[in-house]
């Protein structure tokens, strides 16, 4: 039987129910329409079903399945308190499937803090419905008014009357049944959550600290071959000759050669590696047109015209009348350089064919779109492609990218054999989808009341995600040029979406710029940004995050090394105020306590939201301290952790968090927010501390030391 | 070389006929399926193959298997005993001291290492011998807190 549903501007769903069953063993299938703004929201063009399934057994065990994937970032919590919630069930009493296009409902990927406040709200409306469908047979089955029931954990009982009830197992194990529903089912409120709301510890904490949790790496299949692959020197390079006479001699290795792809191949992965070491193949290596220097020049010359984003008044009229006026002119240029996401778990993936279909178990945010790109490799249909995602081990962006998939996805049809593909960490740091080297340069005025009246911000290379003007200024707009993924990029490799991509830039140049017109006006940085915004959810994180710091008013430098900053993301609001230390000997630079005050909308699980604050603060000292992949041409520098160094755990401030209640507005994103004001905040302490403003990420010890110097 | 390496695992003895120069990390995912234990960089700059030897850290990725010949090796599978978590585990659980959760079982095989050494440490020391573990998630508040509990709890067993 294949039922089918319109909803809404005409997309259409189709589930064979058959199939499903025989996939999940029966039971009560709930499925939900999304309203038609989310699909929009989610699927960027690709006008496909967009469902959420949940499963409850005829033991009462209740299986979610969502198409996000799990990475460290919690949303398989998250996502089961939300269907706990409204299922009426325990924690326990729930699975989470996530990530397995057999299985699951599409999804575009995991990305941009949307798994909250996207895939949330249909989950939730499933569950309530599915709550919904059970009280209604329990009705039934009890021979009592909908009204007289109850449920929690499971059972549906008679309210006063425990002892009539009965389990969802049991009502599901009868009656499997299909029901279709639009997202109107009426959802549990704030004021009731038991569930949601409640400061709730990881689910997967127990098998991630007894090393059960599985990875990509972890799959293990019978007759399984490690391959590694013959990777050019540098980006650009095309090769000239190839020599596979030494590696095809080696016992156990099997050697593979279509088109680019050249791989060695052995059941021990030691083994693969010395077989590439046997391969003799030649390159010519293209010239370097600029490098980690360089790339801002680079960028300045070759950029295209830029686009305006965001305009209102006229900001070039503006900046001349202040000039002509007298009135002080800020014009100042911000840079900031590659950094790379460096997950501790590299791009790995495991292929094995079978009867014409195609397994891959790849560490990837986004398995729906890991498939079309296996499908086109293999000549297969996407039907004939499963992708499974197990634990990520990190992505932050970087695991949007699927190359290591479709090169296990190629090998394995190339060898008859299941294929494991594990990028080595020199391998990860070479075909890492960076985030983007930026330069930023942002002309704004001064009124002689005190108020920016001007400003005039161009963006090239980062794009303009968190580049909202934010403050008042009259005349004001905001261009952007060479977006992120722009064709003909100026980018020497790769480049792709980090952790709110360009977000911490873009906030970067701008608190940079506010602080040092602050400082200009000789009025305290906190004052300063409270007069010069309307935006009552800045103001207010603002003046949490500083009280929470004990913030000292007066006009910078004072010395102290307190610093600001605010950044919208994703929804919410975060504003953070830190102290820093910094050792003018040797340039380095301590934050010793970081404040953030994060407006969210209604917090889903707040323990969760804190441990993705702190993340975004620890992970966020990297790209502000010392992150910055040195590059000339193609020719990746960095490529172990020798060189391109991350936080370690002196580096660790204190940290404290305040998630500024929000109740009336829905769940914002969580993952993200954080980590963009922190450039921001850290350069304006540093400018506090020392009275030097500094206008280039990374904030390294030698850019600093030489600044004080001179 | 290839020969007989026999050694002393979670418990249990082992015997290897293998070459002798392979590196431990991928003789305990492979031959052994022992997957708990995790390549990171496959140069010890990470922390993420950390496995105890004799009772201290080291970095399987660049250990090879000769030198294990004869010692007792405890990995992450190693340390729950009959279904209940050893303290520095069980404590990593309730302060949530992980995210992604690739870096946890060498976070913990190497504070365990540091607990069989020094069962008290203080915040500082714990710090200074975590330092080469690696955690891009950014859970190190809560790793170093976890450490510190476990220690309190007698983290030794």
């Amino acid at each position: 039987m294949t039922r089918s549903l319109e909803i809404e501007e005409g997309a259409s769903v189709e589930v064979d129910r058959r199939t499903f069953c025989k996939l999940l063993g029966g039971g009560i299938v709930v499925l939900v329409a999304t309203r038609a703004s989310d699909l929009a929201a989610q699927q960027r063009g690709y006008p496909e079903d967009l469902n959420a399934y949940l499963r409850i057994d005829p033991e009462g065990r209740v299986t979610i399945f969502s198409g996000k994937i799990e990475m460290g970032q919690g949303v398989q919590t998250s996502l089961a308190q939300m269907a706990a919630e409204e299922l009426r069930v325990g924690l326990d009493q729930l699975t989470m499937v996530m990530g397995d296009t057999d299985l699951c409902p599409w999804d575009a990927g995991t990305w941009g803090s949307l798994s909250t406040r996207i895939f949330g709200p249909a989950l939730r409306a499933a569950a309530a419905e599915a709550r919904t469908v059970l009280l209604n047979l329990a009705a039934d089955r009890l021979g009592v008014p909908l009204a007289q029931l109850e449920a929690a954990r499971g059972v549906v009982s008679v309210k006063g009357d425990a002892r009539r009830q009965v389990s969802y197992g049991a009502l599901a194990k009868g009656q499997a049944i299909t029901r279709l529903v639009g997202e109107k089912a009426v959802l549990r409120a704030a004021a009731d959550f038991d569930v949601m709301g409640r400061p709730t510890k990881r689910l997967d904490a127990r098998d991630k600290v007894t090393g059960r949790a599985q990875y990509a790496g972890d799959v293990r299949r019978p007759g399984l071959l490690h391959a590694r692959l013959l990777r050019p020197p540098v980006h650009g390079a095309t090769r000239v000759s190839l020599d596979l006479a030494k590696a095809k001699a080696l016992p156990g290795v099997v050697v593979v050669e279509e088109g680019d792809l050249v791989a060695v191949l052995h059941a021990d992965p030691e083994r693969a590696e010395q077989a590439l070491a046997a391969v003799d193949a030649r390159w010519t290596l293209p010239e370097p047109a600029f490098d980690t220097e360089s790339v801002g020049d680079h960028f300045t010359k070759h950029a295209p015209e830029p686009e305006v984003r965001e305009s209102r008044g006229d900001a070039t009229a503006a900046l001349a009348a202040a000039k002509a006026a007298g009135d002080r002119v800020f014009d100042v240029t911000y840079r900031t350089g590659y950094v790379a996401h460096a997950p501790i778990e590299p791009h790995t993936a495991v292929a094995e064919m079978k009867d014409g279909r195609v397994t891959v178990w790849a560490g990837t945010q986004t398995p729906f779109g890991a498939q079309p790109r296996i499908a086109q490799a293999l000549g297969l249909d996407e039907k004939a492609v499963r992708v499974v995602t197990p634990f990520v081990g990190g992505g932050f962006g970087g695991k949007a990218a699927v190359g290591q998939a479709v090169e296990a996805a190629r090998l394995a049809k190339l060898t008859g054999r299941p294929v494991m593909v594990a990028w080595t960490r020199s391998e990860e740091f070479f075909f890492d989808t960076f985030d983007p080297a930026a330069v930023v340069r942002v002309a704004s005025a001064l009124g002689a009341d005190g108020r920016i009246s001007a400003w005039d911000y161009h963006v090239i290379a980062a794009g303009t995600r968190a580049a909202e003007i934010l403050y008042d200024p009259p005349d004001a707009r905001v261009r952007a040029s060479a977006g992120r993924n722009a064709a003909g990029s100026l980018h020497p490799f790769a480049v792709g979406a980090w952790r709110a991509p360009g977000a911490g830039t873009n906030v970067f140049a701008r608190e940079s710029q506010i602080d040092l017109m602050a400082a200009a006006a000789k009025e305290d940085a906190l004052a300063f940004r409270l007069r010069n915004t309307s935006d009552a959810r800045a103001q207010r994180v603002l003046k949490v995050a500083a009280e929470r710091l004990g913030w000292r008013p007066g006009p910078g430098p004072t010395g102290r090394g307190q610093g600001l900053a605010v950044g919208i993301d994703s929804g919410t609001y975060c504003a953070l105020a830190v102290e820093v230390r910094v050792d003018r000997a040797s340039g380095a630079i301590r934050v010793e306590r970081v404040v953030a005050a994060q407006d969210m909308g209604l917090v889903v699980n707040p323990q969760g939201a804190t441990l993705q604050v702190e993340g975004c603060v620890t992970m966020g000292l990297g790209y502000v301290l010392s992150e910055e992949l040195r590059f000339r041409g193609g020719d990746v520098l960095d490529r172990d952790f020798a060189t391109y160094t991350i936080p370690q755990f002196s580096w660790l401030p204190q940290i404290e968090v305040v998630l500024v209640p929000n109740d009336g507005l829905a769940p914002q994103g969580g993952g993200e927010p954080a980590i963009v004001p922190m450039g921001g905040a850290i350069a304006n302490a540093v400018f506090d501390a020392t009275g030097v403003r500094f206008h280039r990420l990374p904030l390294t010890p030698e850019r600093v030391r030489a600044a004080l110097a001179g | 070389m290839q020969r007989t390496v026999r050694f002393r695992l979670n418990g249990r003895p082992v015997l290897l006929e293998t070459d002798d120069q392979r590196s431990l990390l991928w003789v305990l995912r492979t031959d052994l399926e022992l997957t708990g234990t995790k390549y990171g960089c496959g140069e010890g700059l990470c922390g993420s193959c950390t496995v105890g030897v004799d009772g201290r850290a080291v970095r399987s990725c660049a250990t090879p298997l000769a030198e294990v010949d004869g010692r007792e090796v405890v990995t992450i599978e190693g340390l729950e005993r009959d279904g209940q978590l050893h303290v520095l585990q069980q404590a990593f659980v309730d302060h949530d001291a992980l995210q992604c959760g690739y870096c946890t079982p060498g976070m913990i095989m190497n504070a365990w290492a540091l607990l069989q050494r020094q069962p008290r440490p203080t915040r500082a020391q714990i710090a200074a011998e975590m330092e080469g573990n690696l955690c891009r998630c950014g859970a190190h508040r809560r790793i170093l807190a976890a450490i510190e509990d476990a220690a309190a709890r007698g983290g030794v067993a």
